[in-house]
């Protein structure tokens, strides 16, 4: 039931605190906060606005890597979403716009879900293959261009309100209770523990450990998907050469910080959300830090060492049951 | 002593060799000479102890007690570079080279002909071709050793191990993926290489090949020593006797009286099942109440057998019903929906989840059977859990402990609950005691007892004999991947069950194989 109370996150909040009291130092204003026009305002909200596209993006990766697989075609999957969303979104409902973006994204989970559950292909080979078929595709539906909208509908899912909270910051609210609620509701989480923790055994067990993989990558290219419209609809328009670009390493990133291992088993979805708010708190700390942007990669480099490092069994404790695995295992 | 030469002297002489790992005890004070030019025979089943004592000679594994002698003297290889250097050569089942470097670059790996610091193709080949040529090879020695079939491969690492003056040649199931064409020509090479003075140590599963190669044979069960003969005074039957065997007080069955088998019902048959190249077509009929034992030698089908019975392999032919009704086992999921359980020999790899906990890993093919929207909740999972820690005597008695952490007997018990949990009509069990403490032992073949009066049907393999006696109503014994014999009732005692396995004509076993 490590699933959405952190049992185990004590790194990942402590990790956050100090990085958001780095912050306050920086920039005095941090904490701030104000209501305008019925809206949140303050470097806070913008944490989590900024983290949306990542925070969506971990919620799909996490149960990839779970598996004891990885998706790197998420970012190009946003991409094509974003671009089907501003292609559309002038001329169709929201309702259309929405269904047809996220279309795409699980027709690219499932052609990403059938070449690694089905063909039994590697992980990473399979969803190379879309990562860089991926930005074409999109190229192709924006035909070459930066495709803009005005459509109020689709403006307003990125820079509206609920309730105070800007809306995308909504939706990967809802996603996680959505996501959490399937998984730890149904006895998915369970079986996709197992299936990453030693799918031979589980295959054996009776568990579908196919489809569970299938099912996985199809959520994940969702998520990507959903991602992908919300990073369109931020800035009016989609821009498929850069739209999503690298942010599948930010994913990633997330997971691996939220302390789910890459070779599968044990995942958390509310770590690896912390995870993705971490990445975003640090990049935002050195924005407002005035520091140059080139620092960026550098001190994420190091938090990310240091938050890995702070997780690792050895240094908390756990180095007793660490050992005794491998004795057993040998 | 001094003359190397002289055919009795000693090359190897291994002395009280223990190693354990963790609790387990993989081998205790094992002994194992091996003479110059002759070549000997490691036999045992599966868990024997074999590959730990090979490793530990080679310096793959440290030592805990117990010292190597070579040529007299003593030597401590912590490495398999450092135990090539000594002049012990292993050659491993996968070979060991660079299906993507040609013969030749194989052959001189680390050593090539060199001058001004560049390679000389030339030369290399040139010796390449002559070093083969010894061994009867006139192939291309600059293809890639990849595009040769798996015997040359062989042949080229056998080559390059004596080459580097290896007078110790140790070969781990040589001839498991050769034909008959590609053994004798690897036997012919063995021969060659003895009259050299070089020590061969076979590792074989296949007896024929070993009354037809070798000169002496030992044999380990265990991780203990069982003896050391010489292979033309030692009968097929005493030798698997000395495989199987424990102390051979003639048990028989303990159930035989228990009642006549036919009136049983029936829970699953199989008719003229079977898959091409895995296992022969066979019937096997298993009953409520029952106890079916496979007793063969490794290799013989075992668990071939068992795993097409589950579904984790698709026959080719043949009729499974249950309970009288038709059905297709194409995946372990049809055998789990249909009430069959199975526990796997190999429970590390796949058997446990070992990062997860006792409780997840009991609940697991219950969860799988009942499907993804019907989940058990948090309270059924540790009603469950506690039921079955209690009622196998699971320990400690944690269920949220990661089961990774457990001994092997513990383990073998959370995959006994497992199935239990699923209330399953026939449970396969491969090799249940293998590699559990002597209580831990005695507890689950108490336990397959229980589990066949309260009506479960099952069939164990067990490479025990007097085990699989002790709890069978019936035994099926298989011989080259095909069922050969079934005994039942009075009939079933150690001594039948040896005389099938051993009974001649096993010499078909490499027809068909390539």
């Amino acid at each position: 039931m490590t699933g959405l109370l952190p049992r185990r996150g004590l790194a990942q909040i402590l990790a956050l605190i100090v990085i958001l009291a780095v912050d306050r130092v920086v920039s005095p204003q941090f904490f701030d906060l104000r209501l305008q026009d019925g809206r949140l305002f303050g470097s806070l909200v913008d944490v989590l606005n900024r983290g949306t596209p990542v925070a969506l993006l971990s919620l799909g990766m996490v149960l990839v890597i779970a598996t004891r697989g990885i998706d790197l075609s998420v970012g190009a999957v946003m991409a094509i979403s974003g671009a089907i969303a501003a292609s559309l979104a002038d001329t169709h409902s929201l309702a259309v716009v929405l269904a047809a973006a996220l279309g795409a994204g699980l027709i690219c989970g499932l052609w990403n879900g059938f070449l690694v559950a089905v063909l039994g292909m590697q992980p990473i080979v399979a969803t190379l293959i879309l990562m860089v078929a991926g930005r074409g595709v999109a190229q192709l539906i924006t035909e070459g261009r930066i495709v803009t909208f005005s459509s109020p509908d689709l403006v307003w899912l990125g820079n509206g309100s609920i309730l105070g909270l800007p809306v995308p910051v909504a939706i990967a609210l809802g996603m996680l209770i959505l996501t959490g609620a399937v998984v730890r509701g149904s006895a998915l989480g369970l079986l996709i523990e197992a299936t990453g923790g030693n799918a031979r055994a589980s295959e054996l067990a009776g568990v579908g450990t196919r489809a569970m993989i299938l099912a996985v990558y199809v959520w994940c290219g969702v998520c990507a998907a959903l991602a992908g419209v919300i990073a369109a609809a931020d800035i009016m328009g989609a821009d498929a050469n850069n739209a999503g670009l690298w942010l599948e390493l930010d994913a990633i990133l997330a997971v691996v910080i939220g302390g789910t291992s890459l070779f599968g088993g044990r995942f958390s979805l509310v770590l690896a959300v912390l995870g993705a708010l971490i990445i975003q708190t640090m990049n935002t700390g050195i924005l407002l830090s005035g520091y140059p942007p080139e620092f960026n990669l550098l001190v994420k480099a190091v938090v990310v060492l240091a938050v890995l490092l702070l997780q690792s069994p050895k240094l908390s404790g756990f180095a007793g049951v660490v050992t005794r695995l491998r004795g057993t295992k040998a | 002593m001094e003359n190397s030469l002289d055919p009795a002297a000693s090359l190897l002489e291994v002395r009280g060799i223990s190693k354990s790992f963790g609790a387990v005890r993989a081998l205790q004070e094992v002994d194992f000479t091996l003479r110059a030019g002759e070549i000997h025979a490691l036999l045992g089943e599966n868990g024997a102890g074999k590959s730990t004592l090979i490793k530990v000679v080679t310096g793959v594994f440290p030592r805990d007690a117990g010292i190597v002698r070579l040529g007299g003297e003593e030597v401590a290889p912590r490495s398999a570079k450092a135990a090539l250097q000594a002049g012990i050569a292993t050659v491993y089942q996968e070979v060991n080279l660079l299906p993507n470097l040609s013969v030749a670059q194989n052959l001189f790996l680390d050593r090539q002909p060199m001058r001004f610091g560049i390679v000389r193709e030339g030369e290399m080949r040139r010796r390449a071709k002559t070093l083969l040529a010894d061994f009867g090879l006139d192939i291309d020695v600059s293809a890639p050793l990849g595009n040769y079939s798996v015997a040359i491969q062989h042949v080229t690492a056998i080559a390059r191990a004596v080459d580097l003056s290896a007078r110790v040649l140790i070969l781990d199931e040589p001839t498991a993926s050769l034909d008959r064409h590609e053994v004798e020509i690897l036997f012919r090479i063995m021969r060659q290489l003895a009259k050299r003075g070089i020590g061969i140590v076979f590792v074989s599963h296949f007896l024929d090949q070993v009354y037809e190669i070798s000169d002496r044979i030992t044999v380990l069960r265990n991780g203990r020593l069982v003896d050391e003969r010489e292979t033309a005074s030692l009968s097929r039957l005493e030798l698997i006797r000395m495989m199987l065997g424990r102390e051979l007080a003639e048990t028989t069955s303990a159930r035989a009286s228990a009642g006549a088998q036919t009136t049983r019902e029936v829970c699953a048959s199989f008719e003229g099942y079977g898959k091409a190249g895995y296992v022969a077509p066979f019937n096997l009929e298993l009953r409520h109440g029952e106890v079916v034992g496979l007793a063969g030698l490794l290799g013989s089908g075992r668990t071939e057998t068992a795993r097409l019975v589950f579904g984790a392999e698709r026959a080719d032919r043949g009729q499974a019903r249950v309970e009288g009704a038709p059905v297709r086992l194409q995946s372990p999921r049809d055998g789990v929906r249909h009430g069959f359980g199975y526990c796997p020999e190999e429970r590390k790899t796949d058997g446990i989840v070992a990062e997860l906990t006792v409780r997840e890993n009991i609940v697991l093919a219950l969860q799988a059977k009942r499907g993804l929207h019907r989940p058990l909740s948090r309270r059924e999972q540790d009603e469950i859990a506690s039921r079955y820690v209690k009622m196998l005597d699971i320990r400690p008695p944690d269920p949220e402990r990661p089961v990774g952490l457990l001994s092997g007997g513990n383990q073998q018990k959370v995959l006994l609950a497992r199935w239990l949990a699923t209330s399953p009509r026939l449970l396969v069990l491969d090799e249940p005691t293998r590699g559990i403490d002597v209580g831990a032992h005695a507890e689950i073949i108490r336990l397959i007892r229980e589990l066949c009066d309260d009506g479960l049907a099952l069939l164990v393999i067990s490479s025990e004999l007097d085990e699989i006696v002790t709890y069978s109503d019936r035994v099926v014994v298989l011989r080259d991947r095909a069922h050969v014999e079934e005994l039942a009732g009075e009939a079933i005692d150690v001594g039948s069950i040896l005389a099938a396995i051993a009974a001649d004509g096993a010499s078909v076993a490499h027809e068909g194989r390539a």
